[in-house]
Parts: structure tokens; sequence; C-alpha cells
């Protein structure tokens, strides 16, 4: 869907982007992961169609973005970290603008308003103005606009913006509605959240891509070690055999308890290993009697790989300096 | 790819509409009104009015209408794309199937037709002349012709001028100092020697070009000058929408 060689963007003499290459399949969801500033936006504002890159060669669904842009934005939705709302419109006339800017006959676009609308849950606020809008509806808007000409990809910016936690959810469950249909780009700060809808990652640094793949293969070449939490139905002193035995086991390299008690469920074991051994701690545990209630793969994972990258490339621009 | 008259009625469609539901359109038509209806009671009925041609009473009436509708032109266009970009609205534009210039001129001509019906509601002041005096239909068309004319030259400067900033206020004077000077160019080719007199005589917007229409005149040459004005700004905001893409 996407295949982009050294796109790079300057403004003025500063290098925000690139040299970046990659390649995207039809019908991924990839999530792009950096700090402010790692050129994050600017990439998905190119790959949008909002800006030209400086340098480079980018293809959309085998179109060349730089010779045919129109062509290319025809395939593209976008929605950008505020929604493009035009505060004295109603959600309705709206959505039936951003239809008809994109070309859509009237007949056509009249089924697709009443889709979109369903799929969104804008239906309660059709007929008001966009302004009297909540944030959350705002965010369901400007996505609405995205998806109303049923683009081949679409370009989310930050959706989940300044959305509360039920909020989060609704977008994320809308996201796994909309998987498979389109080929999905996404950026954001929430690392849960980007590990749990995307297929592959790119981190970014300094305006390049310095890893990219899946979280569990980021995982495997990043990070020298998994985390693991374990729940025991039990005291934090009376674990202290079930410390030993996974101790026993090849892969795991510290096991320590954590005695906070976040879920209500007493105390966690946080088993550090070299390798996944989530089935033969299992297996260990039950084989010994003990009460298991939860064994989960440390959310913390996706931020340690993310901090992981961005110091060690910082340390070696720090050592590349210092050196010259 | 939109086709090009879709696109630029879709956004002139939008743009009128934005007029019509903003206290903004709202205020500038009171305004222009207002002014040009007081200007003509002091020019034409009021005590102070005394004896004069009716020709001459309907020449006044558009040269003191020209320049309420120029004002009007300013403070309708230079919001146009300031207000875009600070709401955002503007990425919905610049990343849809469209050129820059069927956005340019799709908010031109919503722009356009909102201030050509503000001109046509000052017609009663004409009608009254026309009623009562003895001018000719032909005169009162030249003079509205001569109207829209300046005013579309004048809402491209300011278009040009929106598409330059993000801050309207920064926008109102760069289209203001624009539109200004070259309002200027007329009494300025007085006090010039030659040829800088007859270049600024040609660049002004008013004065030579407008004096024939609002005595009924119509000259090809000032309907090109007029068009050429319009054409030449608009050209520079596509231009500068153009550019920001590389910024």
């Amino acid at each position: 869907m996407i295949r982009a060689f050294g796109v790079q963007k300057w403004f003025g003499g500063k290098r925000a982007l690139g040299p970046v290459s990659f390649e995207i399949a039809r019908g991924e969801t990839v999530g792009f992961l950096g700090l402010n500033g790692a050129g994050k936006t600017t990439l998905l504002r190119i790959l949008a169609g909002e800006l030209r890159p400086s340098g480079g060669t980018l293809e959309v669904g085998g179109t060349d973005a730089m010779r045919e842009p129109l062509a290319v934005r025809k395939l593209v939705g976008f929605l950008p970290e505020f929604p493009p709302l035009y505060p004295d419109m109603t959600v309705r006339d709206y959505l039936r603008f951003a239809g008809m800017v994109r070309g859509m006959d009237g007949a056509t676009l009249q089924g697709r308003l009443e889709e979109v609308e369903a799929l969104v849950g804008l239906g309660p606020v059709r007929e008001e103005l966009t302004r009297t809008l909540s944030q959350g509806f705002r965010q369901r808007v400007g996505f609405a606009q995205a998806i109303i000409h049923e683009p081949e990809l679409l370009v989310l910016d930050e959706p989940a913006h300044d959305l509360d936690p039920a909020q989060i959810v609704e977008m994320r469950s809308l996201l796994h509605t909309l998987e498979g249909r389109h080929t999905i780009l996404l950026s954001s700060h929430n690392l849960p959240e980007i590990s749990e809808t995307c297929d592959r990652l790119f981190v970014l640094d300094a305006g390049e891509v310095i890893a990219s793949g899946s979280e569990t293969e980021l995982a495997s070449h990043w990070l020298d070690t998994q985390q693991v939490e374990v729940a025991l139905r039990a005291a934090a002193n009376d674990l202290a055999p079930a410390v030993q035995r996974l101790r026993s086991i090849e892969a795991v390299r510290n096991v320590t308890v954590d005695e906070r008690d976040g879920n209500g469920e007493g105390p966690v074991l946080v088993v550090e290993c070299s390798d996944d051994c989530r089935a033969e701690i299992c297996r260990l545990l039950v084989e010994d009697g003990w009460d298991m209630l939860r064994l989960v793969r440390s959310r913390r994972k996706l931020e340690s790989i993310f901090l992981g990258l961005v110091h060690g490339t910082e340390r070696t621009r720090r050592q590349s300096h210092s050196a010259a | 790819m939109v086709r090009s008259g879709h696109a630029v009625k879709v956004i002139l469609q939008r743009e009128l509409a934005a007029y019509l539901k903003s206290p903004r359109g709202y205020v500038v038509a009171a305004a222009l009104l207002l002014l040009a209806g007081v200007l003509f009671y002091a020019e034409a009925l009021g005590p102070s009015a005394g004896e004069r041609l009716s020709a001459d009473v309907l020449a006044r009436f558009f040269y003191n209408t020209s320049g309420l509708i120029a004002v009007a032109a300013v403070a309708l266009s230079v919001r146009l794309f300031t207000d875009e970009r600070q709401t955002g609205s503007m990425v919905l534009l610049v990343t849809a199937p469209v050129h820059e210039h069927q956005i340019v001129l799709g908010k031109f001509f919503g722009a356009a037709v909102f201030l050509t019906v503000l001109a046509l509601a000052t017609l009663y002041m004409p009608l009254l002349i026309l009623v009562n005096g003895r001018v000719s239909w032909g005169h009162v068309a030249v003079g509205y012709l001569g109207l829209v004319l300046l005013g579309s030259a004048v809402l491209a400067i300011g278009i040009f001028a929106s598409a330059l900033t993000r801050n309207t206020l920064s926008a109102a004077v760069a289209g203001g100092v624009l539109v200004g000077t070259m309002f200027l160019f007329w009494p300025l080719s007085f006090v010039v020697d030659p040829p800088l007199s007859r270049v600024f005589a040609g660049l002004g917007l008013h004065g030579r070009h407008f004096n024939d229409f609002q005595t009924g005149v119509l000259h090809l040459r000032d309907v090109v000058y007029y068009l050429s004005v319009t054409y030449f700004f608009l050209l520079l905001a596509t231009k500068t929408l153009q550019t920001r893409r590389w910024q």
C-alpha cells in the first residue's frame, strides 16, 4: 500500500524527518511511536498529502505521491491531532461537505452518511453545531470525516488525544471494527493503546525510524528480558517457596515480590525472563498447588523497549558529538 | 480527483452559508447599508443637498458606495484563510483531492456572491433617482458593474493577505495597506512627474478606472484592469497556498 524510500522533510535549514524508508502492506495497522518532536506528525502529514516531502520517493496505492498528489489524496482519509471541524456547521452538514469536497455524489453520500453516523455513534448529535460538542464527540466527528469516502488508507494522528478512559476504549473498539477494511496508520503517546491496536510499530527518534516490527519482534531484538506478572492467592510472607521454584526455571533471571495490592489480588510476583516462559511458569506453579489468579506479560514491556531505544540513540548521539 | 467546477461549487456554497450563519456577515451588511443610506440622504435628499442634476447625484452615489464596498470586501475576505487555520479546518481542504486554485476560487466566488447581494441591496437608492429624475438604466447597470468589479479586485487582495498569515488582524492590516496603497496611486499620480504619474494613474484601484463607471461610461480597458487585478491576486493566493505545502 505504501512504499517510501529516502523520504525527508526540511523546514528551512532544520531537518524534521528522514531520510526514512519503509513499506506497509494493504490492510496492515501500523503505529508510529516517538517522543514529541520525533517526526511522527510530519511523517503522517506527508502521508496524508498535507505536506510535500523535501526529498525521496513515496508511492501510495501504486501511485507516485510526488507526481500525482491529487490521485493519492483521494485514497487517504486523515484525522489530525485536532479534528478539522467548522464550528458553524452541524455534524450532518459538515460530514456532507467533507464527502462532497472529496468528490462523492449526492446519492452515494446520503447512504454513506447514515452508515458512518451509525458506525461512529453520531446519531444523537447529528443536528448539533460542532462547536457545541464535547471533546469525545468532536473526535468522533473528526473520525467520521476521515472515513466518509471509504479511503483505502486511514491516517490518524493521536486519535485518542484528550479522550477520557471510556472514550479511549470506544476509539479502540472503532479501530478494531475498521481493521482489514482500511490500511491504518496511527501515532500515539499511549503505549498500551498502540501495542493493542497495531500489527507493527515504527519507533521514531529525531526524525529517523530507529526500529520497526511487531511488539514481540521488538522485544526479542531490543530487550534482554521479558517481564511476567503472576498473582497467586497467598500472603506476601508465604510466597518464598514459589519464588524459589520459579528461580529454578533456566530462562528466569530474577523474581521479586511486589506487595502493592493494585488489582485487589494481593501481592504480585514479577518474573524477569530471557525468553517467553509463561507456559513453564504456569505449569510449575499449578503443579505445586498454588491458586493462580492472574498471569500476564507486563504492560510495561513496550515502554521499556521505547525508552531503551530512545535513550540508546540519545547516548549514541552524545558519544558521536563528544568524539567529534 | 474532484471535477474542478464541482469542488469550486461545494466550497462556494459552504462559504456563502458561513456568511449567512455568522454575525460577521450581518454586521458588514448592516454597516454598509446604514452608511450608504446616510450618505445618500445627505447628498440627495437632506436639507444641505442643494440643486443638482440627477446624473450627478447618481455618480456621487456610486462614488460613495465604491468606498464602502471596498471596506466591506476587505472585512469579508481577510478571514477566509486565517479562520480556517485558527480552527484547524484548513487541513480538511488541503488533504482533499482538490487543487489550491479550486479552494481559492470557491472562497472568492462565495465572497463575491455575498458582496454582490450587498451591493444590489442598495438598489433602492438609484431607483429613487430613476423615478424622480432623469437617469438611464444603462447608467445604473454600468455603475453596479463597476462596484462588483472593484469589489472583486479588493476581495482578491484580501484573500491573498489572508493566505499569507494565520492571524486575522495581521491579514486585515496587510489587506488594508495593500488596498489603501492602490487607492492612493490615483491622487499620487497628480503630484509626481511623468512617466511615473501615468504608471500610478494606470495602477490605481480608484480614480481613472472607476470614474467612468460612476458616470455610466463603460470602457473595456477598465473592465480588463479590474479583472487583471483580481486574477493577479488570486494567482498569488494560490501560489502562497502551494508554497505552504513545502514549508
